[in-house]
């Protein structure tokens, strides 16, 4: 076999892999980009804050937006806690045994549960055995059990992040196992916690195979969480599906992209924020 | 703040944090519950092996579903491990720490933009791509549009897990092969993937199971008819656009049959979110 | 410092699910008052938003709420009493009728259509069930290009689908699965309209310029036809109400019966409902 110069492999290797690299980076602007730039001009105040007619062929996206965030604040209200009381005593009340294997397992394994059998079980179990209907509260219930292993995985490592030092220091000036949480560890871990929960509400503002079941699809403001609403997501798929590409369409996605990578970029300065603490 | 007040933190956290795994076992319950009798009327080895799905006659088998799920999750293998793992060994070892600030992100945001995002834009243009230029039986909905379109959506989940498996190989490993007149690539694809090698099949498979489990991206662009897949320009029907494009109309065996179908997704995914934590935990044994 | 800003916040949103969750149970408990929920099929789900949009418009203090869940999910719907209206866009299968009343809002045809280049316009009911049982394969062999058929239906269960199935299809032929499915009459005319060789069905009313319905046994899909019963595939939509229509459904269903109700339909290109 003719061997080739290592040196020469190696560059033609870098090419290749930059070009990969490149390639992903490239694609991503691509999709994003496409999507913004059809859908921006149509995003005007009316368009914000108007509501859909004719069968949302024309007018606003107001209710959509409105049941979007209404969803997504109820879903973080059930699994913040949730999930930060899970990563707290996975990290500072407990040692590993096969409890915490236990529960991690739990963990992982909801993570990976996909989310159109997440949106039966919230169908069966929200919607219909808790009579609680095609409502926000179905939907968001749901969508909290998609985010919580999330929330838990992050939250968990940030806690780990804080120096044990820190900890020290609370037990030594006379505090409680609680007080040193409280009062140290989770300030501490905070902008970790809060890069979690933003990226968390990232995915509730795009999930729609476990709301469209569980949320339904009604084209009003809901006036209450027990009212349906349409999330901006489903809002999107339903427009495709019915109208194609069209400027509706567009300008639906573009608000769907825009608010997450908002999102994304605000957790991303969290982060460097939480780097620079720690280290 | 009292003792006693404090002792009681400790329980109360841990049923907390015993909410998931209860989670998880009440929705295993209720997708077994619904879906489990019906798989016993129909007889679990004709609801599994059969390639007749006419839920109006009563026929529930879902075969090609099974086939085509795992289809995809083959199709979006081929094109996003050589991609995605590609990627992380440049982030890891070639690429300078500001191009990682950049890229980094940029390849994280790819999965957080939402998938109904992507099988518009698959279905704007990667479809009629397929369709003039490969043609096929789909007429441009098929596996392969589909495997492009999810490796993409995917990519992010294996390059990031490979980039910690490679970051995770200690540096005495390049250093000594350097130290010995080794290349940089050649130390990275002797040394370095070798040592990751189990970091980066958790990833994989971490993929495949996201794969499976990806419903919007898919219904948009596979066609979903109920056929065994010969060409990957075959349109087919996975587990996940099964369920979600029939639960609006089915009742009865029909809506139970989709929960079987539930059923036989969530066996997938949790044996393949096993197999990810094995796979991880023997490569933490070899280390020591 | 940073913290009082989270709890702050948090304060805030405890505060607004408090209210959302009072609100909540206040609109419950007063639900019979000023509500009509309305359950069902995709191909009426557009129309009954329209008229629930022109019903507000007469008494702005009743609230009509419309899902789409399917025809099969809106009768199931009023039969548990989940909702007050279900509607379908197929008949009901005798199971289905007993307890209820069905009331005919409107009569739908659907259409056949292909892409605007194909050079063919019209085909008879026994070719298009040749085309969907794949025993014709291939556009050449109808006078067209050479090209194999890309034929699109909707999923099993759809009403839309069954109507296709009883009167295209008849009681022997199936559709065969290989075809191509889409979840809706829009994401099939979408179809359609991006793919030359393709061809599929929709609620004639959803027709546009980007596909083009053909002649089916000779007669064009056009109101005269079907109110003539020359277009043979027209199916029915339906109200199905649990017991007898009563108080704040029943002014509801006046009004879509009504002259305001069946002009917003005719409108949109639907028929009015077969007189009994």
């Amino acid at each position: 076999m003719r061997r080739l110069n290592p040196q020469k492999a190696e560059l033609i290797a870098k090419g290749v892999l930059l070009l990969f690299a490149g390639t992903a980076v490239v694609a991503l602007v691509a999709i994003v980009g496409y999507v913004v730039v059809k859908g921006v001009w149509v995003i005007n105040l009316e368009f914000l804050f108007g509501r859909p007619r004719s069968m949302g062929r024309e007018g606003g996206i107001l209710p959509f937006i409105v049941s979007s965030i209404y969803l997504t604040a109820i879903s973080l209200l059930v699994s913040i806690p949730l999930g930060l009381g899970s990563a707290i005593y996975l990290t500072e009340y407990t040692t590993e045994g096969w409890a915490t294997k236990a529960i991690r397992f739990g963990v992982d394994c909801l993570a990976g549960v996909p989310s159109i059998v997440l949106g039966l079980f919230g169908f069966m179990f929200f919607v219909r055995l808790l009579n609680f209907g095609w409502s926000i509260l179905s939907g968001s219930l749901t969508v909290s059990l998609m985010i919580l292993p999330f929330i838990i995985r992050s939250s968990e490592e940030a806690i780990r992040a804080v120096p044990q030092s820190y900890r020290e220091v609370a037990f030594a000036t006379g505090g409680t196992k609680w007080q040193s949480v409280t009062r140290v560890v989770l300030p501490c871990a905070l902008p970790g916690i809060m890069t979690g929960i933003v990226l968390a509400i990232g995915k509730c503002v795009g999930e729609t195979a476990s709301v469209i079941f569980t949320a339904g699809t009604s084209l009003r403001v809901p006036g209450s969480i027990f009212d349906s609403g349409r999330t901006l997501a489903i809002h999107f798929y339903l427009l495709v599906r019915e109208t194609g590409a069209s400027d509706m369409a567009y300008g639906s996605a573009a608000t769907l992209l825009i608010s997450i990578l908002i999102v994304n970029f605000f957790a991303y300065w969290l982060m460097r924020r939480f780097i620079a603490r720690v280290s | 703040m009292s003792l006693t007040k404090d002792r009681l933190v400790s329980p109360i956290l841990f049923a907390i944090a015993c909410f998931s795994i209860t989670a998880l076992f009440a929705i295993g319950l209720f997708i077994f519950v619904e879906g489990v009798p019906i798989m016993m009327k129909v007889g679990v080895w004709e609801f599994i092996g059969s390639t007749d799905w006419s839920p109006l006659e009563g026929k529930f088998g879902i075969l090609p579903m099974i086939a085509g799920s795992v289809a995809v999750a083959a199709g979006t293998l081929v094109v996003a491990v050589p991609f995605g793992v590609g990627c992380a060994i440049y982030l890891s070892e070639f690429a300078s720490k500001r191009t990682v600030t950049i890229i980094k992100p940029a390849i994280e945001l790819l999965f957080a933009i939402p998938s109904v995002v992507y099988g518009f834009v698959g279905v704007l243009f990667i479809v009629p791509f397929v369709r003039e230029h490969l043609g096929g039986a789909g007429h441009g909905f098929c596996i392969l549009t589909a495997s492009f379109v999810l490796g993409i959506r995917v990519l992010p989940v294996i390059v990031g897990i490979s980039v910690d498996a490679l970051q995770a190989v200690p540096k005495v490993y390049r250093d000594g092969s350097l130290a010995l007149g080794a290349t940089k690539w050649q130390t990275t694809t002797m040394v370095t993937l070798r040592a990751a090698r189990s970091g980066i099949l958790a990833g994989v498979i971490l993929g495949m199971a996201n794969v499976i489990g990806e419903t919007m991206a898919v219904i948009m662009v596979i066609g979903n008819a109920v056929v065994m897949p010969n060409s990957p320009l075959d349109s087919v029907r996975t587990l996940t656009s099964n369920i979600a494009l029939e639960m609006g109309y089915a009742e009865g065996d029909h809506r139970q049959a989709l929960f079987a179908t539930g059923v036989v997704l969530f066996i997938i995914t949790m044996i393949l979110n096993t197999l990810t934590r094995y796979v991880t935990r023997s490569r933490v044994g070899k280390k020591k | 410092m940073k913290i009082r800003v989270y709890q702050a916040l948090l304060v805030l949103a405890c505060v607004s699910l408090a209210l959302g969750i009072g609100g909540g149970c206040s609109r419950r408990t007063g639900r019979q008052e000023g509500r009509i929920r309305i359950v069902g099929s995709t191909s009426v789900f557009p129309f009954v938003e329209m008229l629930a949009e022109a019903y507000e418009e007469t008494k702005p203090a009743v609230r009509v709420d419309v899902q789409a869940g399917g025809s099969t999910v809106g009768i199931v719907s009023v039969r548990d009493g989940i909702c007050d209206i279900g509607t379908s866009s197929r008949e009901l299968r005798d199971a289905e009728k007993n307890g209820v009343t069905i009331i005919e809002i409107a009569r739908d045809g659907i259409a056949i259509i292909v892409h605007p280049s194909n050079k063919l316009d019209s085909l008879t009911k026994k070719q298009i069930r040749d085309i969907y049982a794949k025993k014709i394969t291939n556009w050449k062999g109808l006078g067209g290009d050479d090209a194999s058929i890309a034929f699109v239906t909707r999923e099993e269960g759809s009403g839309t689908r069954g109507a296709f199935d009883e009167i295209v299809m008849g009681q022997d032929t199936r559709i065969s699965p290989s075809g191509l499915v889409q979840d809706s009459n829009g994401s099939i005319r979408e179809a359609v309209a991006t793919s030359p060789h393709a061809i599929g069905y929709i609620s004639l009313a959803l027709v546009n310029e980007k596909v083009r319905a053909i002649k089916v046994d000779g007669a064009a899909p056009t109101h005269e036809n079907l109110a003539e019963g020359k277009y043979p595939v027209v199916r029915p939509f339906l109200f199905v109400i649990k017991g007898q229509p009563k108080g704040q459904v029943k002014e509801f269903i006046d009004f879509v019966l009504g002259p305001k109700g069946q002009e917003v339909l005719s409108k949109e290109g639907l028929l009015s409902p077969v007189v009994k």
